[in-house]
């Protein structure tokens, strides 16, 4: 069971009182008009699925009822921060890659993340 | 005042009116007796209200008409100093009023007048939900194998109140005073808690309070 922080109750709570809620930081299309069909389709249908560091959207369903960001990796199930909607993670990709803890697993596994 | 459309849900016509619990009283039964370590009473038919809009706005109206401070801090309850009127914190944008039965009425139409053209909403939930009071020095064990959330006083002191998990169903769990738990059960799930709670509570002895 994870013990999740909800960055809008300020406390650690039970995994059975949130909901995943998909990849996190999805951004409309300004101007849907005028996307090309592959566009929209990406926008609509298509989800990152990295081996390591990843943005998801959780609620918190049974507490606060609000959504928010976790950044979880998704090889040691981490969960690294939660941060409110509309904020932006201090932790990514890119960041976790000169890690010692990414370096280590990416070692181990034998393949790139 | 806002153009909401608002009306009394109590009503002068004399209808009879049930406990969320009367279906429970008369197949589970409610069990008396002395030497019981767990004490149960519904506090049926008061008032609940959901206020939702912003802390600030709100904040002000509230301590005017009901002279309650809006409890800012998540997790929080506030009660009046008699203790029979109390806010809690829900989300950073919702609180749960709960006031005695009759008093919801007038309490929304004063904050409405209040609040004018505020952006704001006030739902009465009163039949929704109802609210099971648990006592007796076996209600923090009772608790403690029943909701996922950590009970220890250390944890869960005096004046805090928690939406959480009841055995499965989702519950508002406060505590208002040092022996006293109150569980806020949806009137649906009601049979169902009581019951949990009759068996939960059989080793220790449960006394209900009619």
């Amino acid at each position: 069971m994870f013990y999740i922080y909800c960055p809008y109750c300020g406390e650690h709570r039970e995994e059975e009182e949130f909901h995943p809620k998909g990849q996190a930081h999805i951004e409309r299309p300004k101007n849907p008009e005028e996307c090309s069909d592959e566009e929209w389709g990406d926008y609509l249908f298509f989800r990152d699925n990295p081996r390591g560091v990843h943005h998801e959207m959780w609620v918190h369903a049974v507490g606060c009822r609000k959504f928010f960001n976790i950044t979880r990796h998704t090889v040691s199930y981490e969960i690294l921060e939660t941060y409110k909607m509309g904020e932006q993670p201090s932790i990514t990709a890119e960041g976790q890659n000169h890690s010692r803890e990414a370096a280590a697993v990416s070692h181990q596994e034998g393949v790139r993340a | 005042m806002s153009n909401a459309a608002t009306f009394d849900t109590r009503t002068d016509t004399a209808i009879p009116v049930e406990s969320p619990l009367a279906y429970s009283y008369r197949h589970s039964g409610a069990p008396r007796g002395s030497g019981y370590r767990l004490k149960l009473r519904e506090r049926a038919m008061l008032g609940h209200l959901i206020l939702r809009g912003g802390a600030i706005v709100l904040d002000e109206a509230v301590r005017e008409v009901l002279g309650i401070n809006l409890p800012g801090k998540p997790q929080a309850l506030v009660q009046d100093a008699s203790g029979e009127r109390s806010i809690q914190w829900l989300s950073p944008d919702e609180w749960l009023v709960i006031v005695p039965g009759g008093e919801e009425f007038p309490l929304e139409t004063q904050l409405r007048e209040r609040l004018g053209d505020a952006h704001y909403a006030i739902s009465d939930v009163s039949g929704g939900q109802t609210l099971l009071e648990i006592s007796g020095e076996a209600a923090r064990e009772l608790l403690m194998k029943t909701v996922i959330y950590d009970v220890h006083p250390s944890n869960f002191p005096v004046g805090k109140g928690v939406t959480t998990v009841f055995a499965k169903a989702t519950t508002i769990i406060r505590r208002p005073s040092e022996e006293r738990w109150e569980l806020v059960v949806r009137r649906s799930f009601a049979d169902y808690c009581y019951r949990w709670l009759l068996d939960a509570g059989s080793e220790y002895g449960v006394n209900v309070e009619q």
